[in-house]
């Protein structure tokens, strides 16, 4: 189920925070929709990252999505697993399947984001 | 959205549903990587009921295909199917084809789904001279395609001819758990397989048989592109379509300008000598990306050719596709540019198919 701990975006990335620093990575649903994940293309580490835009983008075999900055902030460090296992995003996305590292610019872009209820909610009313 | 026979046993099984040229269809049911992979290894079952039948009967109905397609159909026998192009005087493609002989005025041909109406009405026009009798049967047929390694053991069982005496591109009329079906040794993924031809009132009942062997995966659309496009077999509306020609598409084989008069012969006689103006090849990707659909080929900011296919091939664990390039680039080795999503990105033109089975 959706983790409690992390807040969401309507792009369907996640964000888990540590201190400053916001984990990012796609919510299971996301990945259920895209099917298997064979490239995930990401920002590198010291990049600029500013709420809403597209920071990157991931290839399921069947087509390919557009990964959006849940928040602003600094790329710190990036999941370097992923270029050899893509797949950690279907099998494991908010644990080995995260993909960025981020200190956030301006904290209030997270208290923005929807709560797991709020995202299930959400996810419930996109599917129908 | 149309739906086939099949659709309520889809959802049941868990099939992910997709709007396909205005049919709902399966994209996946366990995933295209397993799918694919049970295909390649074991066997896979699709509902491929969407697909057109268009039956042509009559003392003419020879030189109407002859005249409309640019294969020589008078080569088949009773039978045999033969993969062809149904073409437009330009030599462009109306549809790319299986015909089957069931008697020497006697035709059934399979047309894509997005193309049955089209086809029909553009070989009912083609016949209004001649004595022959065009019928869309569509509607009366739901097809089902067996494919795997596995495939002709798993199937024996169920149906009263002997699998081993069909050899590829042949077929049978026979039953499958006592349904009159034809039995068709071909299929679209580059592995040995059958087609069914069958009533759709008893598909759902022979699908979910051959599921409950324990040793057939349900497969959807998604692995059916993955698994054509290794094979290089050409998708209508992708690859090929009423712009390109037979030779264009490279496939040469299909056409033989020696059958005599068809439409759309000048044009390819031309192109024959001269060479086709471009090519559609296979490629790899040198740099990371996938090049997919549409995504154009460029060489110094200037649009050069085009991906007309483009997928992560599971076989082979890399990004593949195919492409239209300029005759001149077209030979195996020359790299080219893809631009994906605004970046040049580097492929190579290598040999196709991209996986050929082990007979």
């Amino acid at each position: 189920m959706t983790p409690e701990d992390s807040k969401y975006a309507k792009s369907h990335e996640y964000v888990h925070m540590d201190g400053d620093v916001g984990t990012i990575g796609i919510t299971d649903y996301a990945q259920k929709e895209l099917g298997d994940v064979v490239f995930v293309e990401l920002p590198q580490p010291g990049t600029q990252l500013e709420a809403d835009n597209e920071m990157g983008s991931i290839e399921s075999v069947k087509a390919v999505s557009e990964l959006f900055a849940p928040v602003s902030g600094e790329v710190l460090e990036v999941n370097d697993l992923l270029r050899d296992k893509p797949e950690l995003v279907n099998t494991d996305p908010y644990g080995d399947g995260w993909m960025i590292k981020v200190r956030l610019a301006d904290p209030s872009e997270y208290d923005e984001l929807m709560d797991a209820q709020e995202y299930e909610d959400y996810i419930q009313t996109e599917s129908h | 959205m149309k739906k086939t026979p099949l659709n309520a046993l889809e959802h049941e099984l868990g099939g992910k549903m997709i709007d396909f040229g205005g049919w709902e269809l399966p994209v996946q049911f366990s995933g295209i990587l397993e799918e694919h992979e049970a295909v390649r290894t074991a066997a896979g079952l699709f509902d491929v009921s969407h697909m057109g039948e268009i039956t042509v009967k009559g003392p003419d109905a020879l030189e109407l295909l002859q005249k409309s397609t640019c294969n020589d159909v008078s080569k088949l026998e009773d039978g045999r199917a033969q993969y062809n192009g149904l073409l437009y005087p330009t030599a462009g493609f109306v549809d790319d084809i299986l015909i089957y002989r069931m008697g020497a005025d006697d035709y059934f041909v399979v047309v894509n789904a997005a193309n049955q109406d089209k086809d029909f009405e553009w070989l009912a026009d083609v016949a209004k001279t001649m004595d022959v009798e065009v019928k869309n049967e569509g509607p009366n047929y739901a097809q089902l395609a067996l494919q795997g390694p596995n495939a002709q053991r798993i199937l024996q069982p169920l149906v009263d001819v002997d699998l081993s005496a069909i050899k590829y591109y042949r077929f049978t009329r026979g039953h499958v758990d006592g349904v009159p079906a034809i039995i068709s040794r071909t299929g679209y993924t580059g592995e040995d397989g059958f087609e069914l031809y069958i009533a759709p009132s008893e598909s759902q009942r022979i699908f979910r048989k051959l599921i409950e062997t324990g040793e057939v995966k349900p497969c959807g659309l998604g692995a059916r592109d993955t698994l054509r496009l290794e094979a290089k077999m050409a998708l209508y509306g992708n690859d090929i379509d009423q712009t390109t020609t037979p030779l264009e598409a490279d496939l040469g084989w299909i056409v033989k300008l020696d059958k005599g008069d068809f439409y759309g012969r000048d044009v390819l006689e031309r192109e024959n000598a001269e060479g086709p103006r471009r090519k559609l090849v296979g490629f790899e990707m040198v740099d990371r990306g996938i090049a997919r659909h549409g995504y154009p080929v460029v060489d110094g900011g200037e649009e050069i050719g085009v991906v007309t296919s483009g997928t992560h091939s599971p076989t082979l664990k890399k990004p593949i596709g195919l492409a239209y390039l300029p005759l001149e680039k077209s030979a195996p080795g020359t790299e080219f540019m893809v631009l994906i999503r605004g970046r040049e990105t580097r492929a190579r033109v290598v040999p196709t198919p991209f996986y050929k089975r082990r007979k």
